[in-house]
């Protein structure tokens, strides 16, 4: 009941700390730290309090739905805001210590409340154009951040990021201002009904186009992927965390979700054009990952691969020619591997900024031996990269495994030898990393490093518990956050319910 | 018919600018010029030749009202947008300023340290 009265504050809270947040700082430089801190921590209980709760619309203002902007919580955005803001607390944790060697700690710190609540926005609002103005938020403090470090490479890859994300920006705007020509409105849920009517003609088929094109810009999918390996590696650590983490997921994917499942239901076009971009991005994203000497950069382009396992989940979860059961399925399988993607994603960037940050360089062929002299670092990095290649307890494992099960079952074999096959090229580029960094020789400069602070270990032994709980504990865990997103997803029907006020 | 068609030729012309300059600052008033033409669609859509603003007085009728008052909704939209816009100009020509730092150059064929 208290967060459905105070259910806007998980943008709210960030949006006035972020400016808040300035303004304390010109007082007390050290205040910065727990501002971000409390208020990661009372979004992330309040997100955990919202599992608890049934689905509910929000009247922003008390207007009516068609008029006023209507906040929509239902499984899929509960899901959501739980991994953006734990991953976030996680993130601000770790930036204690790792931000010390850059300037205008403050700053930071307010870039990234403003991020989080633009992706918080983003996930609750049931409102188009209020999605696009939310996106914009978190795109604009995310184009900030890469460029943190004001070096060469870091100012040209948010240069790049900028250009190639305001380039979608521009496309998505362009959409909504196409759907409201047509229909009238923006709100979601009636855009839904207005929808059903009209079916699926040239103009929806063409705004359907240049969504996949803007929020898959967003997400990186394969052919619009460029600007991802220079920006997530450019960003601070935890930043990097954040964006291959949550960023990609609430602006990309959760867009794209939400639009095409509860706006537009399902349909064989826009499936198998999701399940061939899923099938693309994972084998081009893998196959350029395994080359790179930059540690940051190759798990950038793991992050491509990785995410082409949730599109191709999303399309099967689409498709309306295979049984209900199966899509149903492979739904489950994307959303599922989207959580689990989350949690070693950006373990595994936090673990390449604690290697950064003690031995000052991200060269994978430089480094050698280092679990022996950083053993909490070493041992959650190997425990995320089991979990990223798929090795069976761990959560990677299960997740890719009903994504296979779920295509060979709907008779997509390609698909499903595809997805066996990536899963294979990454433990192969990732045994190659153990092999580099955690293991071999130790170079004698490395002699007298040091294990990193609390701080920066503390996030990452919660995260490698989390890889390890999300996948042992799997068949005895309570499923249930899982199965309503993914009901809620599905469910197109109830969630046109919420234009009444639900 | 031939304001969309303007529009979108405005839209073409800044995405021409955006893809065949290779000048950073001609990229962004490329990009710039594009974001203007969806303003200005948005606007389009919400056009009726002769209308009157959407204001409801008590003496007005109402079916005369709903068939010559502007549709008032894109206008806020692009009020948003604009500002929008704005921040992310203010955003690009910052940026562009340290690149200029940097390397002493607008050319972006020249800022190519990332490869790969």
């Amino acid at each position: 009941m208290f967060v459905q009265t105070y259910y806007p504050l998980f943008s709210a809270l960030p949006l006035a700390a972020s400016f808040l947040n300035l303004l304390v700082t010109k007082v007390n430089k050290k205040a910065a730290d727990y501002i971000a801190f409390l208020v990661a921590a009372a979004l992330s209980v309040m997100a955990v309090l919202l599992v608890f709760e049934a689905p509910f619309a929000y009247k922003v203002g008390g207007f009516p739905p068609p008029w006023g902007i209507l906040l929509v919580s239902d499984g899929m955005s509960t899901l959501m805001l739980v991994i953006i803001n734990v991953i976030a607390l996680l993130s601000i944790v770790y930036s204690f210590k790792y931000m010390t060697n850059y300037t205008a700690k403050p700053k930071y710190y307010s870039l990234f409340l403003l991020m989080l609540a633009g992706m918080n926005g983003v996930v609750i609002t049931g409102d188009l154009f209020n999605l696009f103005v939310f996106l914009e938020i978190a795109s604009i403090a995310a184009y900030a951040l890469v460029g943190f470090g004001c070096e060469h490479e870091e100012l040209e890859a948010s240069f790049k990021y900028l250009i190639l994300g305001e380039v979608a920006s521009t496309a998505i705007l362009f959409g909504i201002a196409f759907l409201y020509s047509m229909t009238g409105t923006l709100n979601m849920p009636d855009l839904a009904r207005q929808l059903e009517v009209v079916g699926i003609n040239r103009a929806v088929a063409f705004v359907i186009a240049i969504f996949i094109m803007g929020f898959g810009l967003k997400a990186s999918m394969v052919p619009f992927h460029a600007w991802l390996p220079d920006a997530h590696p450019s960003a601070p650590a935890p930043i990097s965390a954040m964006l291959s983490g949550v960023v990609i997921k609430a602006t990309g994917v959760y867009a794209i979700a939400r639009f095409m499942f509860s706006v537009v239901g399902p349909n064989a076009m826009v499936s198998s054009t999701l399940m061939f971009i899923g099938a693309l991005s994972m084998v081009v994203g893998v196959f350029l990952a395994v080359g790179q000497s930059d540690f940051k950069r190759m798990l950038a382009y793991h992050s491509i691969s990785q995410m082409g396992y949730v599109t191709i989940g999303l399309g099967l979860g689409l498709n309306p020619n295979v049984s209900p059961l199966i899509a149903a399925l492979g739904l489950f399988g994307g959303l599922y591997h989207l959580v689990n993607h989350a949690v070693f994603k950006s373990l595994l960037f936090l673990c390449s900024g604690s290697f950064e940050y003690r031995t000052g360089t991200r060269n994978r062929y430089e480094m050698g031996g280092l679990i022996r002299k950083m053993p909490v670092t070493g041992a959650a990095c190997s425990i995320a990269s089991l979990s990223i290649s798929g090795v069976p307890p761990f959560n990677g494992f299960w997740s890719k495994l009903i994504i296979v099960i779920a295509f060979v079952k709907a008779g997509y074999y390609v698909y499903a030898a595809i997805a066996v096959f990536v899963a294979f090229m990454t433990l192969l580029s990732f045994i190659k990393l153990q092999r580099f960094v955690l293991f071999g020789q130790l170079p004698a400069r490395f002699a007298a490093i040091k294990e990193s602070p609390f701080s920066m270990t503390l996030p990452l032994v919660v995260l490698a518990i989390l890889c390890v709980a999300l996948g042992v504990l799997y068949p005895f865990l309570d499923q249930s956050v899982l199965q309503a997103a993914r009901d809620s997803l599905l469910d197109k029907v109830s969630y046109m319910g919420y234009l009444l006020g639900g | 018919m031939i304001l969309y068609f303007l529009t979108l030729v405005l839209f073409v012309m800044g995405v021409y600018c955006l893809i065949a300059k290779k000048n950073i600052i001609k990229k962004i008033i490329g990009l710039t010029i594009t974001d203007y033409a969806i303003n200005l669609f948005i606007i389009l859509i919400g056009y009726r030749t002769g209308g009157v603003a959407p204001i409801l007085f008590k003496n007005m009728d109402r079916a005369e009202f709903n068939r010559t008052a502007v549709d008032p909704l894109p206008q806020a939209l692009v009020l948003t947008s604009i500002v929008i816009g704005l921040g992310v100009l203010a955003m690009m020509t910052a940026l562009c300023l340290r690149l200029y730092e940097k390397y002493k150059t607008f050319d972006m064929s020249e800022i190519n340290r990332l490869k790969g």
